[in-house]
């Protein structure tokens, strides 16, 4: 295995994927993660943007819970990264906190990419962390939508020489 | 307290909390907030491959996130069995007709339960819907780099252009299935 950084040269790497900068977690941040992660779980399933039919509601215009949800979350998530931006701060571990920029290039990959995404979405009416909230919440079926989600990953992973970005 | 957590939490409660996980990760580890690179993280530690996109330090850079996503399985599991609320999805009257139009009937549950069943596995319905479907989800959150959680709320706060893009990317998808999958699926 070779180090991955933001700065490789190779645009197979890790670009565009958050969390390379920082060095590995222990396990005891790894408790901190999964704990955090597990809010998360649990916001997933309350807000109901787990639910095929709120993601057709969202897709039809016919409702404001999901543009609520987006729009509060978006708002919060912005209003958090000034404070952390103007006042510097630094992470628990003593890092000052960087945000890492995405690369747009020439910007196939997002249209083309988010464009692919959306075709699923609105089909299995779940992203990727509602995918796997719903197998935690009991609904059998969704580990086989995960098991497709990661032969999708997998098979892009073959075809990414090849795709423009 | 729990019957009150049981209760769907409206947006304006969910959404702000759901914001929050961004500085959290950002204070708690330097991480920033996504969730479908664990897609990338897991083949690269499960599936054994030749592909450069795979050949990377995955525990390094993903044990944070496969820690973080393994949660989101045990939130689910937790809202699953602690937290379910007896009420259907409270979804508008126009979405209700428009999919009962497409022949769904059942709108007790969190999902279709018709559509999503392991013997709807079995059915050109289904195959597509939960197999065709997944398999997008996980393509194209690789190729864009990021979801609904990295270029939706992460990226939109950070104002990434890139994430913009991606977001009307989800959107001329998700349309597309809505208005012209759906109808030829089901």
């Amino acid at each position: 295995m070779r180090p991955v950084s933001t700065t490789s040269s190779s645009p197979a790497a890790a670009s565009n994927t958050p969390g390379y900068q920082s060095a590995p977690a222990g396990p005891g941040s790894l408790l901190v993660f999964l704990l955090l992660g597990t809010i998360f779980g649990v916001l997933l399933i309350k807000s109901e943007v787990v639910s095929w039919f709120r993601i057709q509601e969202m897709f039809r215009f016919q409702g404001i819970h999901m543009y609520g949800i987006l729009g509060s979350a978006v708002a919060v998530a912005a209003l958090s990264l000034f404070v952390i931006r103007r006042f510097s701060l630094r992470s628990f571990g003593g890092e000052t906190i960087r945000v890492p920029r995405k690369e747009l290039g020439r910007g196939y990959r997002y249209i083309f990419g988010g464009t692919t995404f959306g075709l699923g979405w609105a089909l299995t009416g779940a992203c990727p962390g509602p995918i796997l909230a719903l197998v935690g919440y009991g609904i059998g079926p969704f580990v086989f939508v995960l098991g497709a989600a990661l032969l999708g990953t997998w098979t892009y992973g073959h075809l990414r020489p090849r795709l423009p970005h | 307290m729990l019957e009150f957590l049981s209760r769907p939490w409206p947006w304006y409660v969910a959404g702000p909390l759901i914001g929050l996980m961004v500085p959290l990760l950002l204070l708690v580890g330097n991480r920033m907030f996504g969730i479908s690179s664990n897609f990338r993280h897991a083949c690269a530690a499960v599936l054994p491959s030749r592909a450069e996109f795979f050949r990377y330090d995955w525990r390094g850079a993903g044990g944070w996130n496969l820690a973080f996503a393994l949660g989101v399985l045990i939130g689910g599991f937790i809202a699953g069995t602690l937290l379910t609320s007896p009420e259907p999805i409270a979804i508008a009257e126009a979405t209700r007709a428009d999919l009962s139009g497409l022949g769904v009937t059942d709108f007790s549950g969190m999902v279709p339960a018709e559509l999503f069943s392991w013997s709807a596995i079995l059915s050109f319905q289904g195959l597509v819907m939960l197999g065709a479907g997944g398999f997008l989800v996980g393509f194209g959150t690789a190729y864009a780099g990021g979801c609904t959680s990295g270029h939706g709320v992460a990226g939109l706060a950070a104002f990434e252009l890139p994430s913009l893009i991606a977001v009307v990317g989800f959107f001329i998808g998700g349309l597309v299935s809505t208005y012209l999958l759906l109808p030829l699926i089901l």
